[in-house]
């Protein structure tokens, strides 16, 4: 198996209501390629709800944001929503300083997500 | 009384090294007496500024020499700190060309510079005569900072 590959998405659960993508791990530059190739494979199936659980990402770049946002814009382009549950402190406050928190649609929890 | 020591890590401009110098970071900032917010600045703003050697100094290669040096300080105020040095031999640019772009223009990339610049104390980057660039940073503990 090739190292590191794809171990940063750990769960993808598909339903009527959406897809959620469960990450595990820091998404950082280092892992922000697989992590790109991976959403955008799911995003390429066009789920209405594009639901990314951080509650097992501990830290997060900005090299792992900017994939986020690029994700973003192609479930938009097909008026698909993308949300995001799970963030802790820090993972929160990356947003927050790249003022990317008043971009995405963040809960806090799964079911808050899957009614957004 | 605490010794005054630095950290000096030299890593190759692999993404693979960035966990390994996050961790080291927030330990010497605990070990200061940081609080969990000010840590993670300072390791956030490592991480970012390391990106950036690796995406734009070296253009991606993988194997050129980085040095990071963590030094204890302390504000004239008194309160604790750690300096951080930045050092690389990729490609030079223009220090005056390098700031954060508009966060209003929502797009991938760019955040870096920014996030460096709203996280530390100071941020200062230099063309040293010997090639590559060199960052110095200095992040302070938060008056306003209790322990989170």
């Amino acid at each position: 198996m090739a190292e590191g590959t794809n171990n940063i998405v750990k769960e993808v659960r598909r339903s009527a209501g959406g897809t959620v993508v469960a990450l595990s791990g820091d998404v950082d530059l280092h892992h922000a390629p697989d992590l790109h190739a991976m959403l955008v494979q799911v995003a390429g199936e066009r789920p209405s709800r594009f639901i990314l659980d951080l509650n097992d990402v501990p830290y997060i770049d900005s090299s792992g944001v900017g994939t986020l946002v690029e994700v973003f814009r192609r479930v938009s382009a097909y008026k698909g929503k993308m949300v995001l549950f799970g963030l802790n402190d820090r993972v929160r406050s990356v947003f927050e300083i790249t003022k990317l928190d008043r971009f995405f649609n963040i809960c806090a929890t799964e079911d808050e997500a899957s009614a957004f | 009384m605490k010794a005054d020591y630095p950290v000096i890590l030299n890593i190759v401009s692999s993404p693979k090294s960035l966990p390994i110098v996050r961790g080291a970071v927030d330990q010497m900032a605990i070990q200061e007496g940081l609080s969990k917010k000010d840590a993670h600045g300072l390791v956030l703003s490592i991480d970012e500024a390391l990106a950036n050697v690796i995406k734009h100094g070296y253009e991606g290669r993988q194997d050129q020499p980085v040095t990071i040096t963590l030094a204890p300080v302390s504000a004239p105020d008194g309160r604790k700190g750690i300096s951080v040095v930045v050092r690389d031999q990729g490609k030079q640019v223009d220090p005056e060309s390098i700031c954060g772009r508009d966060l209003d223009d929502v797009r991938p990339g760019g955040l870096g510079v920014h996030i460096i610049r709203a996280m530390m104390d100071d941020a200062e980057y230099s063309c040293p005569p010997e090639g590559g660039m060199m960052l110095r940073m200095v992040k302070y503990a938060s008056s306003d900072s209790a322990g989170e």
